[in-house]
């Protein structure tokens, strides 16, 4: 009787252990299945020419289809697009998102601080179809037209919470020793800042920027009301440019470039995890 | 530089967020305002027309609110099976070990894929399973959208949970050991109990990120304009209506997608502030 119940308390158990393994390893089917599905269906295409060329039009397309050849053309106008929008957006986000996470860890009692880093939470966690309305707003309408730098206002007011959020963790688990040995050295607190604190931060600083990036990579909800697309290969920045998710996107909805979706997809989506896989690498390598 | 212009430039920059912020409550609350006084608040909200035809426009919410929280609602019931076993997998039973890092690798890889190749995953993949299932004609609607949605936020709820689980004192399992517990019984009877409100408001945090979830919704719903019937039928979410419809627009038609777009900025904000706060306390005590 005893016995019983015990057995049964143990099948319990060893249920669970094995329920729980089996669904965990369950999660990892679907990166499995996407990995593999944009792979096997993209690798063909990336050649040179996809790299180096923009995308065709769409009567190109069709009659290559006709001709029953390869779709001419690549994706190099999105390429450079979402470089040159990530650049821009980088160039402001960056420096702006660690002085305030500066900030944030320099007082952190301090209410309006506080407050900020409340609005840092609510701007992280604001969905980006969103940002994409605001910074129509904000940039297209005043602009009288859609742009490049639409485009990267929108990724830049995304990256902002991000970079904050990074900068004020890692600088807040540095001992406490550090700032106060350079202090005692009767280094400022600037100075301190500069010379002891930010290095020592480097890494994490690092990683979080290296995140943010590719967190906003693969936006296209905000860039479709900013940066529109452009079908050729562009560097003016005030006139409507493309990017590597808004082609994806043109390419879904049109079913004579449909050919052309798992190369880029098979391009974004390495280009994503490299950034992750190294940045987590450079957080690990950091912790050390 | 001195301390008085250190403090002075951090304090400029640091202006910056409640500008941001300010700006775009502001912008979302004047460009809304031309729909909000033409259909009045409430009934904005609760009209479930969206028809455009010149001369004769009506707009309402209602469609695309349901939308948002049928999809949203039922990725939460389909993440929890996933995202509960990977958290004790990484915060309990193989707290440390080398397989734990190698899963919550693999699930940031899946919070890192840009959800427009979730869409076409979704669209190319998993649409045709659907269909041949029987369980929709089209193979879009609510239940797709779902679906690939839930995968979405399995990385979103699993890792904070596992954080949380970690937190649970060694002494207080150890005693329930010592009594002869089993692992289970530790975890339904310890575990769950003492980590419960911070897995709580992981879950929120990830409702957070599914309600504003755009591309793959916009891709999967089927973007129809009604009140979805049924959890097999097409719809439309507030964000994917917005995507859709918003370079199209103009007048009011524009100012009622703004308007939209409001509405979904206020819930996704105060889901975000209850989870944020729970956080906080569950840290605290």
């Amino acid at each position: 009787m005893t016995n019983n119940k015990v057995k049964k308390r143990l099948a319990k158990d060893r249920l669970m252990l094995w329920g729980v393994c089996l669904f965990a390893a369950m999660t990892a089917t679907p990166l499995i299945a996407i990995l593999g599905e944009v792979l096997l269906k993209g690798y063909d295409q990336l050649s040179w020419s996809f790299f180096t060329e923009p995308t065709p039009t769409a009567y190109k397309a069709m009659k290559a289809i006709e001709a029953g050849e390869p779709i001419p053309g690549g994706i190099a106008n999105g390429i450079i697009g979402t470089m040159l929008m990530l650049a821009m957006a980088s160039v402001f986000a960056v420096p702006i998102g660690i002085l305030c996470g500066v900030f944030l860890a320099e007082n952190p009692k301090n209410k309006f601080a506080q407050f900020v880093s409340y609005l840092t939470d609510l701007l992280q966690g604001t969905p980006s179809v969103i940002i994409g309305i605001v910074t129509y707003i904000w940039v297209v309408v005043p602009m009288k037209g859609y742009s490049a730098v639409a485009g990267s206002v929108a990724l830049f007011i995304m990256m902002l919470p991000l970079i904050i959020r990074s900068t004020e963790e890692t600088l807040k688990i540095l001992p406490a020793s550090l700032k106060e040995a350079g202090l005692a050295l009767g280094g400022n607190r600037a100075r301190v800042m500069m010379k002891v604190q930010l290095p020592a931060a480097f890494g994490g600083i690092f990683t979080g920027v290296l995140l943010a990036i590719s967190r906003v990579i693969g936006e296209t909800a905000p860039l479709m009301f900013t940066a529109l697309g452009c079908s050729f290969i562009r560097f003016s920045i005030d006139k409507p440019i493309s990017a590597v998710p808004l082609l994806i996107w043109e390419f879904f909805n049109d079913p004579n470039l449909q050919e052309l979706i798992w190369g880029a997809s098979l391009f974004l989506l390495l280009f994503v995890l490299t950034l992750n896989i190294s940045a987590k690498y450079i957080a690990k390598k950091w912790n050390q | 530089m001195n301390d008085k212009l250190y403090k002075i430039l951090l304090f400029v920059t640091a202006l910056l967020m409640p500008i941001v912020c300010g700006g775009v409550v502001f912008a979302l609350v004047t460009d809304a305002y031309e729909a909000f006084e033409h259909f009045g608040f409430l009934n904005f909200l609760t009209s479930s027309e969206w028809s455009y035809t010149e001369g004769d426009e009506h707009y309402g919410a209602l469609p695309f609110i349901t939308g948002t929280l049928m999809t949203t609602l039922l990725a939460l019931i389909f993440c929890i099976p996933f995202s509960l076993p990977v958290a004790l997998f990484v915060g309990e039973y193989f707290k440390g070990t080398r397989i734990a890092a190698v899963l919550s690798t693999v699930t940031d890889l899946l919070a890192g894929i840009p959800s427009i190749i979730y869409g076409l995953w979704g669209f190319y993949t998993l649409r045709p399973i659907i269909m041949a299932l029987n369980i929709s004609p089209q193979g879009s609607g609510i239940l797709t959208a779902s679906l690939v949605l839930a995968i979405m936020i399995i990385p979103y709820a699993s890792s904070l949970s596992a954080e949380f689980i970690k937190m649970v004192p060694n002494d207080l399992k150890e005693g329930a050991y010592s009594l002869g517990a089993t692992r289970a019984e530790v975890i339904g009877k310890i575990v769950f109990p003492v980590a419960g409100s911070g897995i709580f408001s992981s879950y929120i945090l990830a409702i957070g990120r599914a309600l504003g979830e755009t591309m793959t919704v916009t891709m999967l719903i089927g973007n129809t304009n009604n009140i979805p019937e049924s959890i097999t039928s097409t719809g439309n979410s507030m964000a994917s209506i917005i995507a859709n419809q918003f370079g199209e627009a103009d007048g009011l038609r524009l100012s009622s997608l703004i308007a939209i777009g409001l509405i979904l900025f206020l819930i996704t904000a105060a889901i975000n502030m209850i989870g944020k706060i729970m956080i906080k306390r569950t840290r605290i005590s």
